[in-house]
Protein backbone atom coordinates (compact mmCIF):
# COMPACT_ATOMS: atom_id res chain seq x y z
CA UNK A 1 0.00 0.00 0.00
CA UNK A 2 1.45 3.28 -1.07
CA UNK A 3 1.95 6.04 1.49
CA UNK A 4 -0.89 8.55 1.34
CA UNK A 5 -2.46 11.35 3.31
CA UNK A 6 -3.87 9.00 5.97
CA UNK A 7 -0.39 7.73 6.88
CA UNK A 8 0.89 11.23 7.58
CA UNK A 9 -2.24 12.08 9.55
CA UNK A 10 -1.79 9.00 11.74
CA UNK A 11 1.81 9.97 12.51
CA UNK A 12 0.70 13.52 13.26
CA UNK A 13 -2.08 12.34 15.56
CA UNK A 14 0.19 10.01 17.51
CA UNK A 15 2.82 12.73 17.86
CA UNK A 16 0.15 15.13 19.14
CA UNK A 17 -0.98 12.56 21.71
CA UNK A 18 2.60 12.04 22.84
CA UNK A 19 2.96 15.78 23.37
CA UNK A 20 -0.28 15.88 25.35
CA UNK A 21 0.84 12.91 27.43
CA UNK A 22 4.07 14.76 28.19
CA UNK A 23 2.19 17.87 29.29
CA UNK A 24 0.00 15.86 31.66
CA UNK A 25 2.64 13.39 32.86
CA UNK A 26 5.72 15.48 33.50
CA UNK A 27 5.90 17.97 36.34
CA UNK A 28 8.88 19.99 35.16
CA UNK A 29 8.00 23.29 33.48
CA UNK A 30 10.68 22.91 30.83
CA UNK A 31 9.61 19.41 29.83
CA UNK A 32 5.97 20.57 29.74
CA UNK A 33 7.13 23.25 27.33
CA UNK A 34 8.82 20.62 25.17
CA UNK A 35 5.54 18.72 25.07
CA UNK A 36 3.82 21.87 23.82
CA UNK A 37 6.43 22.21 21.09
CA UNK A 38 5.80 18.61 20.04
CA UNK A 39 2.07 19.30 19.76
CA UNK A 40 2.76 22.33 17.57
CA UNK A 41 5.01 20.22 15.38
CA UNK A 42 2.35 17.56 14.99
CA UNK A 43 -0.07 20.23 13.76
CA UNK A 44 2.61 21.44 11.34
CA UNK A 45 3.04 17.95 9.92
CA UNK A 46 -0.71 17.60 9.35
CA UNK A 47 -0.83 20.99 7.63
CA UNK A 48 2.07 20.17 5.31
CA UNK A 49 0.54 16.81 4.45
CA UNK A 50 -2.83 18.41 3.63
CA UNK A 51 -1.06 21.07 1.57
CA UNK A 52 0.79 18.44 -0.44
CA UNK A 53 -2.18 16.18 -1.09
CA UNK A 54 -4.65 18.94 -1.98
CA UNK A 55 -2.20 20.79 -4.24
CA UNK A 56 -2.50 24.01 -2.29
CA UNK A 57 0.51 25.94 -1.02
CA UNK A 58 -1.46 27.93 1.58
CA UNK A 59 -0.93 25.23 4.18
CA UNK A 60 2.82 25.61 3.96
CA UNK A 61 2.58 29.39 4.37
CA UNK A 62 0.50 28.72 7.47
CA UNK A 63 3.21 26.39 8.82
CA UNK A 64 5.76 29.15 8.21
CA UNK A 65 3.71 31.50 10.40
CA UNK A 66 3.25 28.82 13.06
CA UNK A 67 7.01 28.28 13.28
CA UNK A 68 7.56 32.03 13.67
CA UNK A 69 4.92 32.36 16.39
CA UNK A 70 6.29 29.28 18.17
CA UNK A 71 9.77 30.83 18.22
CA UNK A 72 8.37 34.03 19.76
CA UNK A 73 6.39 31.97 22.25
CA UNK A 74 9.45 30.01 23.33
CA UNK A 75 11.48 33.19 23.84
CA UNK A 76 8.86 34.82 26.09
CA UNK A 77 7.95 31.58 27.86
CA UNK A 78 11.51 30.69 28.75
CA UNK A 79 12.11 34.25 29.99
CA UNK A 80 9.06 33.81 32.23
CA UNK A 81 10.37 30.47 33.51
CA UNK A 82 13.74 32.03 34.33
CA UNK A 83 12.05 34.94 36.16
CA UNK A 84 9.90 32.46 38.09
CA UNK A 85 12.92 30.34 39.01
CA UNK A 86 14.72 33.42 40.35
CA UNK A 87 11.83 34.09 42.71
CA UNK A 88 10.94 30.57 43.82
CA UNK A 89 14.09 28.52 43.19
CA UNK A 90 12.06 25.81 41.49
CA UNK A 91 10.83 24.92 38.02
CA UNK A 92 8.53 22.22 39.27
CA UNK A 93 4.79 22.75 39.01
CA UNK A 94 4.06 21.09 42.35
CA UNK A 95 6.16 23.73 44.11
CA UNK A 96 4.40 26.58 42.34
CA UNK A 97 1.02 26.50 44.01
CA UNK A 98 1.02 29.97 45.55
CA UNK A 99 -1.94 31.06 43.41
CA UNK A 100 -4.09 28.31 44.89
CA UNK A 101 -6.85 29.56 47.18
CA UNK B 1 9.04 2.55 -3.26
CA UNK B 2 12.17 4.08 -1.75
CA UNK B 3 10.12 7.07 -0.62
CA UNK B 4 7.69 4.73 1.17
CA UNK B 5 10.56 3.00 2.91
CA UNK B 6 11.94 6.35 4.04
CA UNK B 7 8.50 7.39 5.25
CA UNK B 8 8.26 4.39 7.56
CA UNK B 9 11.83 4.92 8.76
CA UNK B 10 11.35 8.61 9.55
CA UNK B 11 7.89 8.10 11.07
CA UNK B 12 9.13 5.34 13.38
CA UNK B 13 12.17 7.38 14.43
CA UNK B 14 10.02 10.48 15.05
CA UNK B 15 7.57 8.61 17.25
CA UNK B 16 10.23 6.69 19.19
CA UNK B 17 12.21 9.87 19.87
CA UNK B 18 9.00 11.70 20.76
CA UNK B 19 8.18 9.01 23.29
CA UNK B 20 11.68 9.20 24.76
CA UNK B 21 11.24 12.98 25.21
CA UNK B 22 8.30 12.59 27.56
CA UNK B 23 8.90 9.24 29.26
CA UNK B 24 12.49 8.12 29.07
CA UNK B 25 12.72 4.99 31.25
CA UNK B 26 16.41 5.58 31.99
CA UNK B 27 16.54 9.24 32.93
CA UNK B 28 14.13 12.05 33.71
CA UNK B 29 16.85 14.62 33.12
CA UNK B 30 15.56 17.59 31.06
CA UNK B 31 18.80 17.62 29.04
CA UNK B 32 18.07 14.11 27.75
CA UNK B 33 14.55 15.19 26.87
CA UNK B 34 15.88 18.21 24.98
CA UNK B 35 18.35 16.07 23.03
CA UNK B 36 15.62 13.64 21.98
CA UNK B 37 13.41 16.60 21.04
CA UNK B 38 16.19 17.77 18.68
CA UNK B 39 16.17 14.30 17.08
CA UNK B 40 12.37 14.44 16.76
CA UNK B 41 12.61 17.78 14.97
CA UNK B 42 15.27 16.51 12.58
CA UNK B 43 13.26 13.41 11.65
CA UNK B 44 10.18 15.61 11.16
CA UNK B 45 12.26 17.70 8.75
CA UNK B 46 12.92 14.42 6.90
CA UNK B 47 9.16 13.86 6.65
CA UNK B 48 8.80 17.41 5.29
CA UNK B 49 11.35 16.59 2.58
CA UNK B 50 9.32 13.50 1.66
CA UNK B 51 6.30 15.82 1.31
CA UNK B 52 8.37 18.04 -1.03
CA UNK B 53 8.26 20.95 1.42
CA UNK B 54 11.96 21.70 1.03
CA UNK B 55 11.88 25.26 2.36
CA UNK B 56 9.99 24.23 5.48
CA UNK B 57 12.37 21.32 6.07
CA UNK B 58 15.31 23.75 6.08
CA UNK B 59 13.42 26.18 8.34
CA UNK B 60 12.54 23.32 10.68
CA UNK B 61 16.18 22.35 11.11
CA UNK B 62 17.42 25.95 11.39
CA UNK B 63 14.75 27.41 13.67
CA UNK B 64 13.59 24.44 15.73
CA UNK B 65 16.56 22.11 15.94
CA UNK B 66 18.92 25.08 15.93
CA UNK B 67 17.61 28.20 17.61
CA UNK B 68 14.75 27.00 19.79
CA UNK B 69 16.52 23.98 21.20
CA UNK B 70 19.71 25.95 21.90
CA UNK B 71 17.53 28.38 23.86
CA UNK B 72 16.06 25.43 25.78
CA UNK B 73 19.50 24.06 26.60
CA UNK B 74 20.72 27.49 27.71
CA UNK B 75 17.82 27.81 30.12
CA UNK B 76 18.32 24.26 31.41
CA UNK B 77 21.94 25.06 32.16
CA UNK B 78 20.95 28.39 33.74
CA UNK B 79 18.61 26.67 36.17
CA UNK B 80 19.85 24.15 38.66
CA UNK B 81 17.69 21.13 37.97
CA UNK B 82 19.56 18.42 39.84
CA UNK B 83 16.60 17.67 42.07
CA UNK B 84 14.49 16.74 39.06
CA UNK B 85 16.18 13.37 38.68
CA UNK B 86 15.09 12.29 42.13
CA UNK B 87 11.41 12.89 41.41
CA UNK B 88 9.35 10.01 40.18
CA UNK B 89 6.32 10.03 37.93
CA UNK B 90 3.07 9.77 39.86
CA UNK B 91 0.66 6.88 39.26
CA UNK B 92 -2.27 9.31 39.32
CA UNK B 93 -0.62 11.43 36.64
CA UNK B 94 0.08 8.39 34.46
CA UNK B 95 -3.53 7.18 34.78
CA UNK B 96 -5.13 10.54 33.95
CA UNK B 97 -2.67 11.12 31.15
CA UNK B 98 -3.35 7.76 29.55
CA UNK B 99 -7.13 8.25 29.83
CA UNK B 100 -6.96 11.69 28.21
CA UNK B 101 -4.66 10.52 25.45
CA UNK B 102 -6.78 7.42 24.82
CA UNK B 103 -9.88 9.61 24.45
CA UNK B 104 -8.12 11.97 22.03
CA UNK B 105 -6.70 9.07 19.99
CA UNK B 106 -10.06 7.28 19.76
CA UNK B 107 -11.78 10.48 18.57
CA UNK B 108 -8.99 10.99 16.07
CA UNK B 109 -9.03 7.49 14.62
CA UNK B 110 -12.84 7.39 14.40
CA UNK B 111 -12.76 10.65 12.46
CA UNK B 112 -10.02 9.36 10.21
CA UNK B 113 -11.87 6.12 9.50
CA UNK B 114 -14.97 8.03 8.40
CA UNK B 115 -13.21 10.79 6.50
CA UNK B 116 -13.59 10.53 2.72
CA UNK B 117 -9.87 10.73 2.03
CA UNK B 118 -10.05 8.29 -0.85
CA UNK B 119 -7.11 7.17 -2.91
CA UNK B 120 -4.84 10.16 -3.16
CA UNK B 121 -3.88 11.12 -6.71
CA UNK B 122 -0.25 11.66 -7.57
CA UNK B 123 0.42 15.15 -6.19
CA UNK B 124 2.71 17.52 -7.99
CA UNK B 125 3.02 20.36 -5.52
CA UNK B 126 6.55 21.63 -4.83
CA UNK B 127 7.12 23.71 -1.72
CA UNK B 128 10.20 25.41 -3.08
CA UNK B 129 11.59 28.65 -1.71
CA UNK B 130 10.52 30.56 -4.81
CA UNK B 131 6.91 29.38 -4.73
CA UNK B 132 6.55 30.09 -1.01
CA UNK B 133 8.31 33.44 -1.30
CA UNK B 134 6.02 34.56 -4.09
CA UNK B 135 2.99 33.70 -1.98
CA UNK B 136 4.45 35.34 1.13
CA UNK B 137 5.17 38.64 -0.61
CA UNK B 138 1.92 38.90 -2.55
CA UNK B 139 -1.15 37.39 -0.96
CA UNK B 140 0.25 37.07 2.56
CA UNK B 141 2.15 40.36 2.70
CA UNK B 142 0.14 41.84 5.59
CA UNK B 143 0.39 38.74 7.86
CA UNK B 144 4.10 38.61 7.06
CA UNK B 145 4.60 42.18 8.29
CA UNK B 146 2.42 41.58 11.35
CA UNK B 147 4.54 38.56 12.24
CA UNK B 148 7.68 40.68 12.10
CA UNK B 149 6.10 43.10 14.59
CA UNK B 150 5.20 40.09 16.76
CA UNK B 151 8.83 38.97 16.77
CA UNK B 152 9.90 42.47 17.83
CA UNK B 153 7.35 42.45 20.66
CA UNK B 154 8.55 39.01 21.79
CA UNK B 155 12.15 40.22 21.79
CA UNK B 156 11.34 43.28 23.90
CA UNK B 157 9.23 41.14 26.22
CA UNK B 158 11.98 38.56 26.72
CA UNK B 159 14.56 41.28 27.47
CA UNK B 160 12.21 43.01 29.89
CA UNK B 161 11.27 39.78 31.70
CA UNK B 162 14.84 38.66 32.18
CA UNK B 163 15.98 41.91 33.79
CA UNK B 164 17.24 41.58 37.33
CA UNK B 165 14.31 43.16 39.17
CA UNK B 166 10.89 43.58 37.67
CA UNK B 167 9.13 46.80 38.58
Amino acid sequence: MSVGLAHYLVVSGILFSLGLLGVILRRNLLVIYMGLEMMLNAANLALVAFSRFTNNLDGQVFVFFIITVAAAEVAVGLALIVALYRRRQSAHVEDLTFMKL
Amino acid sequence: MTADLFFYLFAACTLVCGFLVIANPFSLNPVTSAMFLVLTMVFLAGLFVLLHAFFLAAIQVLVYAGAVMVLFLFVIMLLDLKTEERRRLKVFGIATGLIAVGAILSIFFRTLARAPLGASPAPELEGSTMALGKLLFTRYLLPFEVVSVLLLVAMIGAIFLSKKELK
